[in-house]
């Protein structure tokens, strides 16, 4: 039974297709539309605590087609606020799958819409930037009205819609023979593959984004890890004065919000990009190396180029020239826009967490 | 790292004549570095022994080397050029071959030539199995088990600890030309026998089978700053055990998690690093179990492939061009994209459709030959279909074959399954065959699972439930019915691809009415953008594929435009020379200043390079597509206001676009009319303007009948040639001799025989029925006639073998050198005299049967036909004369007269040398072993090649090596001759021996050459009578050259054995009386003169005899 569903941008653009997914109460879903690029990784995407509070589109029209499985949540449970397809795949077809995607955005509450001219409404977005929508087999009117009422993600904490609320301890997986390192987690929205990657070099311990500055340091930890997470830096609540007081501490690094954050806390300018970068084939040059990693890249937001007081860009992007990656000259810190740990996306960029393994053996930094 | 300035010339190999494994895609992949090396302000000199190409046009390189690919030849190449580099990565294996002998002898050191792209170790490392093998486990990828072998006792050692089924590949060869699949070990044993003999190390590889694995193909560039990138993933629908080239494949890969895929990215990385390719693109084939995501890596290609072809059009991201920069210095970073300009090269191509790439065979042509995929590639073509999801592009794409099919069927044939039963019909599917994916859909219209089709054929069920949704919609479509279509229907039925001819098929009704009501309900065609990116960023290249969404992306222009139908995918008898007319029309039609706009869906093609035309739309042939993307232009032309379609040219592609010149929109057709066109094939009307312009003509008749064809047989008397009218390549065209071969000509020709996918025979088909000349020279002539009347005659080609041998498949001479200028001057007037009497505006393209009595007699004229359209042998008279003739008649069909284009100077002076261009058909026999290797009136040839000289014998010689069947300068010639051919056996043979070889004959030929004196060392015995017989002997290697001519009619075992024999052994084979002279003429006069290498431009700015006296 097909259920005949709209998307209706604010600025009054419709998207005709069908519904898939969750019924949102009401027939609507509303949020700010973005557009991803890759090529495979949906589910990584979906479940990416980053997408809170948007509509995430997918370029590549065919969605589904290997399923879901556990072992690729990047969260307890996705936080985007829905799904939009040209084709989701009705049968999946991989080894690895325990469901199929569709029955999982059922049974996490995710509405979708399918059917649609992706391409236009991304195309739209390119040129109009990202902007609220909202989307369901509602009437138009309905949608129309959802859109002008949605605020979009600009100003809005959503770290705290996504952060844990108790802390979590994962143990080392470190297997070179030297001893684990012990870093606390910062949980703006962290995805579990860069948890993992801790992991790899130390016994990790996540805590809540609202976690005070004396409280992690009395954890004694060899490193503070800041992580990805939704939205407008400016707006995460405390964030910037708690790195402020954890700089020249410990050694900390930092990813996508994370990076954003820190910026922030140095002193630097966040700008809004026009329709933010997502996606898995962004070129960024490693300014120390001259060479270009492939990056898996999301984030709506920037760091203003020489806006960051006492520390060097390290990173660029090639396709906007816009900053990648900083590291303060005279504090154990550094960080980069991109996604290192993939998940989804390419692995060329994994060296940092050796980087950030390498800034902690400089021991104790105070 | 910008561009070397410490290189100035650059020797480009090419990759010779299109051969099954090795296609246009090479002229594609070198004309892109032609260009972009010399915008770099290089000097370039390419070797290429393919007219075809476009590549081979002079004003691509500075100097264009068409001289046979050799080591020798490319040795003197060196000598005379002095390059600095070489770039091998760019002419496929027979570049890459060529490049590790220059190394391994030594000639890149003496003449210190720096060979760029890849070198010597990771050439060897990815060609050689063993050392890839072991580079592979060196750095912990996993590889299947297996083992070399030198021997045959060796490789049944290794198959049996192996355990079977194995996969046994030849080392250093293309296409997996020996490479199959064992299950048992006599299957084996020949396997091996045959693989031993293919490689040129006689090394084979063996290897457990992974048949049924999925497999994967990633395409990765990397450059000197060891940046590398994934340009395109490509999933193969066919699981492991069918040749990727022959497999049906998607862009970008459909069912691998993100997991997965990185991990094959790593590896590929990983792979590309420690062969060693330093810059350029590589291949790079994975395959994955299903059942635990196992993978192991399968080979890798050290340079620009077929699959870098069809990556680059399915994605947008030219890799050979960029490819060439990054050999000159560059760094991927420091190339913009050019679809974007604004982002760098250095990135990784997403797309927002799905490209399915279908291979085109021809089995039908080869009799004998059973039609069953495996790891030997046989297609000899390919199309490429773009859409946004995999049912639209797949149906897209098999309407692309232009194979009578309209899309996944649906379609009238179809019912060719109707006769099996569900079980006998799953047990063929269960066998890799062209028809496979056809039969997958008829299973599931059946009513069995997608659970059936994975376990019979391991086809992935995502892809086996894809076809069901096609299977679905056409069962929801037949139920709603015509009448019931609402507007959204009427697009969701498009989006699954169904083209109007197969919903009038579903409906019962003509495809025109589906369409009428389809665009009255709203729903058309709408055009979206290749860009790289997923419209990321803005694109600034008109590179568009139709599918059914809200909006199109055609850009308003209001320029003249003109429309260039392509040639199609590639098939024996239309093939690349077809690309190289389309693409000089577009080179024309732009330098003229029209707009130009190229509709083709074959993506080894330059015409399909975004940067030929100002707009590309990737598109199926058919009425329907094309129509589609005439009306989108129309309208981009209306909203600019702009002047509109100044014209359409369907004369430049072969067959193809020919034949929809009468569906579309009358008058935008510019050049001859479609009317002449007919005229020209319309058997009485051509008859009456023959007799009207006094030009004899065979006796003939036409017949749609068995009864009828008896008749005209009885009425002209035998031999007759038989053919189909409206075909092209001479399909099904025979010779026959008797009622009863005449009786099985016309079964074949009807519906139920191998034509009938191709139309079959109708009252508005007939079948052709001429006396066959029996010893005439075949002569082709191609000129143009613009409209104020005057022709231009391009030039007279004089066929080697005797009429009767398809011209596609003779070697020809031009200028001729046996006919009298008496003769030339009457065929010159007749073309004259036809081109006026068919109105011709263009290209026409005559062939007449001379017979030659000597003596002072006058010669005997025939025609045989015209076709007032571009030839195959039109690049080649291009090559050999350095006029134009393509861009010249394009500018005459759009209303220019050839005094304007002489004016303008496009019409230049002819080379006026002395030098003699040869023309040598590439035949695919040593793929199809089963089939026989004798030439006839259908076309089996897959590519040509040219030689040229000042002397003929020396032009011939060359043409033969560069064909791949150099003539022998030693050992023993084996001659079997037909009685009448035996005179000319005699002439040959004198000279056989005169050079010092032996002649080794079979008992009736030994018996004529000994009664004329000519000393015969060994008369050799026929299959099964015992002793020493033609087929051991040639087996053995004692035989260097085979002259073999069909014994007309009655039994041809005998012959097929020899003929089979020396194509399996690479034996230089003549079959025909007429080629055995001219090879003897070549011997003749390569025993007395050596082989020099020039330049086309030398030859073009006129080479002559005094001159070459100087030289020596």
């Amino acid at each position: 039974m097909i259920r005949s569903a709209a998307l209706v941008l604010s600025d009054g653009e419709v998207f005709e297709g069908e519904a898939i997914g969750a019924e949102p109460p009401g027939g609507v879903t509303s949020g700010e539309v973005v557009f991803n690029t890759v090529l495979t990784g949906y589910q990584e995407v979906i479940t990416d605590p980053s997408y809170a509070g948007q509509i995430i589109t997918f370029t590549y029209p065919h969605i589904g087609n290997y399923g879901v499985t556990p072992d690729d949540h990047e969260s307890r449970r996705p936080f985007c606020r829905g799904v939009i397809v040209r084709d989701m795949a009705r049968r999946r077809s991989s080894w690895r799958a325990t469901g199929d995607l569709e029955a999982f955005l059922v049974e996490q509450g995710i509405a979708g819409l399918a059917g649609v001219d992706t391409r236009r409404l991304t195309s739209h977005i390119r040129d109009a930037g990202a902007m609220p929508g909202a989307f369901g087999t509602a009437a138009e009117s309905d949608l129309r009205a959802a859109a002008k009422a949605e605020p979009g993600t600009e100003g809005v904490d959503l770290v705290a819609t996504v952060t844990r609320s108790e802390s979590e301890r994962f143990s080392s997986t470190r297997d070179d023979g030297r001893p684990p390192r012990r870093v606390v987690a910062l949980d703006y929205g962290l995805k579990a593959t860069i948890v993992r990657h801790l992991q790899a070099i130390a016994q990790v311990e996540v805590v809540p984004a609202d976690t005070a500055a004396a409280d992690i340091l009395a954890r004694q930890p060899d490193g503070v890890f800041l992580s990805n997470g939704p939205g407008d830096p400016t707006a995460v609540v405390g964030a910037a004065d708690t790195i402020a007081a954890l700089l020249g501490e410990v050694p900390i690094f930092g990813i996508c919000l994370g990076h954003q954050l820190l910026a922030a806390a140095l002193g630097g300018e966040i700008e809004k990009l026009p329709f933010g970068h997502h996606g898995g084939n962004h070129p960024v040059r490693n300014l120390a190396t001259g060479t270009v990693e492939i990056t898996s890249q999301n984030h709506n937001f920037c760091v203003a180029d020489g806006s960051i007081p006492g520390a060097d860009i390290t990173h660029i992007n090639l396709n906007d020239h816009t900053v990648e990656g900083l590291r303060c000259r005279d504090l154990p810190a550094f960080s980069v826009q991109y996604h290192p740990e993939a998940g989804p996306g390419p692995h060329d960029s994994r060296y940092l967490f050796t980087l950030f393994d390498e800034l902690m053996e400089g021991g104790d930094h105070a | 790292m910008p561009r070397r300035t410490d290189i100035e010339s650059i020797l480009l190999i090419g990759s010779g004549p299109i051969v099954i494994g090795q296609a246009c895609e090479f002229d594609y992949s070198g004309t892109q570095a032609c260009r972009v090396l010399r915008e770099e302000g290089y000097r370039v000199v390419l070797a290429n022994s393919n007219p075809a190409t476009i590549m081979t046009d002079p004003e691509f390189a500075d100097a264009t080397y068409v001289e046979p690919l050799s080591a020798e030849v490319l040795t003197s190449i060196i000598q005379r050029e002095q390059p600095d580099v070489l770039l091998p990565t760019l002419g496929g294996q027979t570049a890459l071959n060529l490049a590790m002998e220059l190394i391994e002898s030594g000639v890149v050191d003496k003449y210190g030539v720096e060979v760029i792209g890849a070198n010597q170790s990771a050439i060897s490392t990815a060609e050689d199995r063993a050392k890839f093998r072991q580079a592979m486990i060196d750095i912990g990828l996993p590889v299947p088990p297996s083992a070399t072998a030198h021997t045959l006792d060796e490789a049944m050692g290794i198959m049996e600890r192996i355990g079977l089924p194995v996969i046994i590949r030849p080392a250093y060869i293309l296409g997996g030309t020996g490479t199959g699949i064992a299950h048992t070990l006599e299957q084996g044993r020949e396997m091996a026998a045959h693989g031993l003999a293919a490689s040129p190390i006689s090394e084979i590889l063996i290897e457990q089978s992974i048949a049924g694995w999925k497999e994967y193909e990633l395409e990765v560039m990397r450059d000197r700053a060891d940046n590398c990138v994934v340009v395109c993933t490509i999933e193969n629908l066919d699981p492991m055990g069918v040749h990727t080239g022959d497999s049906i494949t998607v862009a970008p890969a459909q069912t691998l998690s993100d997991v997965e895929y990185q991990v094959l990215r790593d590896a590929a990385f990983a792979c590309i690093r420690r062969v060693g390719v330093e810059t350029g693109g590589s291949n790079i084939q994975f395959a994955v179990n299903p059942d635990n995501g196992e993978f192991v890596i399968i080979e890798m290609n050290p340079r620009v492939s077929r699959s870098s072809a069809l990556a680059s059009k399915a994605t947008g991201f030219p890799i050979a061009k960029i490819a060439a920069r990054l050999a000159v210095g560059y760094t991927l970073d420091e190339i913009p994209n050019d679809i974007t300009e604004k982002t760098p090269a250095c990135f990784e191509p997403v797309i927002d459709y799905v490209v399915t790439k279908v291979p085109r065979w021809a089995f039908e042509k080869f009799p004998g030959v059973s039609g069953v995929l495996n790891t030997q590639m046989q297609s000899v073509g390919e199309v490429m279909a773009i859409a946004r999801t995999f049912t639209e592009s797949l149906q897209k794409g098999l309407r692309s074959l232009e194979l009578g099919r309209h899309g996944l069927n649906a379609d009238p044939a179809e019912a060719a399954y109707d006769p099996l039963s569900d079980d006998e019909l799953l047990a063929a599917a269960a066998v890799p065959t062209p028809e496979r994916v056809f039969q997958l859909e008829a299973l599931l219209r059946r009513g069995l699972t997608v659970a059936d089709l994975f376990e019979a054929t391991k086809v992935d069920p995502w892809f086996c439930d894809q076809i069901l949704q096609i299977t679905e919609e056409r069962a929801a479509l037949t139920e709603v019915g015509f009448e019931a279509m609402t507007p959204r229907a009427w697009k969701r039925a498009k989006q699954f691809g169904f083209s109007d001819e197969q919903l009038g098929f579903l409906w019962n009704m003509p495809a025109a009415e589906v369409r009428a009501a389809r665009i009255a309900a709203g729903v058309e065609a709408t055009f979206k953008t290749v860009d790289t990116c997923s419209a990321e960023f803005e694109a600034e290249t008109p590179y568009h594929y139709s599918t059914y969404e809200d909006v199109g992306e055609v850009e308003p222009s209001d320029r003249a435009k003109v429309i260039i139908l392509g040639s199609g995918p590639n098939r024996i008898g239309q093939g690349i020379e077809f690309d190289y007319c389309c693409v000089h029309a577009c080179f024309a039609l732009s330098e003229a200043g029209y707009e130009t706009i190229m509709v083709n869906c074959n993506p080894e093609t330059v015409s399909t390079d975004y940067d030929t035309s100002d707009r590309l739309y990737f598109e199926p042939l058919t009425e329907e597509d094309v129509r589609n993307v005439i009306d989108a232009e129309l309208r981009s032309s209306q909203i600019a206001g702009g002047p509109g379609i100044a014209g359409i040219v369907v004369s430049l592609g072969g067959q193809t676009p020919l034949k929809l010149a009468g569906v579309l929109p009358a008058g935008l057709v510019v050049g001859t009319s479609p009317e002449s066109i007919d005229l020209a094939e319309d058997r009485e009307r051509w008859n009456a303007l023959c007799a009207r312009l006094d030009i004899p003509q065979p006796a003939g008749g036409i017949a749609t009948t068995v009864d009828d064809a008896l008749a005209v047989a009885d009425r002209i008397s035998y031999p007759v040639l038989v053919r189909p009218s409206y075909v092209l390549g001479g399909r099904a065209m025979v010779i026959v001799y008797t009622d009863d071969d005449l009786r099985d000509a016309m079964a074949e020709m009807a519906v139920s025989g191998s034509l009938g996918r191709e139309g079959g025979l109708s009252a508005e088909r007939p079948v052709l029925i001429d006396r066959f000349l029996e010893d005439a020279t075949e002569v082709d002539v191609d000129a143009i006639r613009d409209m104020s009347g005057e022709v231009l005659i391009g030039g007279v080609m004089e066929h080697v073998e005797e009429a009767g041998v398809h011209s596609g498949d003779s070697a020809c001479m031009l200028p001729p050198v046996h006919l009298s200028e008496a003769t030339v001057a009457l065929l010159e007037r007749h073309v004259k005299d036809i081109a006026h009497e068919l109105d011709v505006v263009g290209l026409i393209n005559v062939q007449f049967a001379v017979k030659q009595y000597g003596t002072g007699a006058a010669d005997q004229v025939f025609v045989l036909e015209a076709n007032p359209r571009a030839s195959r042998t039109v690049p080649f008279v291009a090559k050999a004369t350095g006029v134009p003739l393509v861009k010249v008649a394009t500018r005459v069909m759009m209303g220019a007269s050839l005094a304007d284009l002489r004016q303008e100077g496009l019409l230049g002076r002819r080379a006026n040398g002395d030098h003699i261009s040869v023309k040598e058909a590439v035949l695919p026999f040593n793929k199809f072993p089963e089939a026989d290797a004798i030439l006839g009136p259908e076309m089996k040839s897959t590519g040509e090649v040219m030689g040229i000289d000042l002397r003929p014998g020396l032009a011939f010689a060359k043409s033969q090596i560069a064909a791949g069947a150099p003539l022998p300068d030693h050992g023993t010639v084996l001659m079997s001759l037909a009685d009448r051919d035996k005179a000319a056996g005699v002439e040959m043979a004198q000279v056989f021996t005169a050079l010092g070889l032996s002649i080794a004959a079979t008992s009736g030929t030994a018996a004529a050459l000994s009664d004329a004196g000519v000393p015969v060392d060994q008369v050799v015995a026929k299959v099964g009578e015992g002793g020493t017989d033609v087929v051991e002997l040639i087996d053995g290697g004692l035989v260097q050259m085979v002259v073999n001519t069909p014994r007309g009619r009655g039994s041809r075992a005998d012959g097929d054995h020899i003929r089979r024999a020396a194509s399996r052994n690479r034996v230089s084979l003549l079959t025909t009386a007429s080629a055995g002279l001219a090879a003897a003429d070549g011997m003749a006069d390569w025993s007395r003169h050596s082989l020099r290498v020039r330049s086309l431009q030398e030859y073009h700015r006129g080479v002559t005899s005094d001159q070459l006296a100087l030289e020596l």
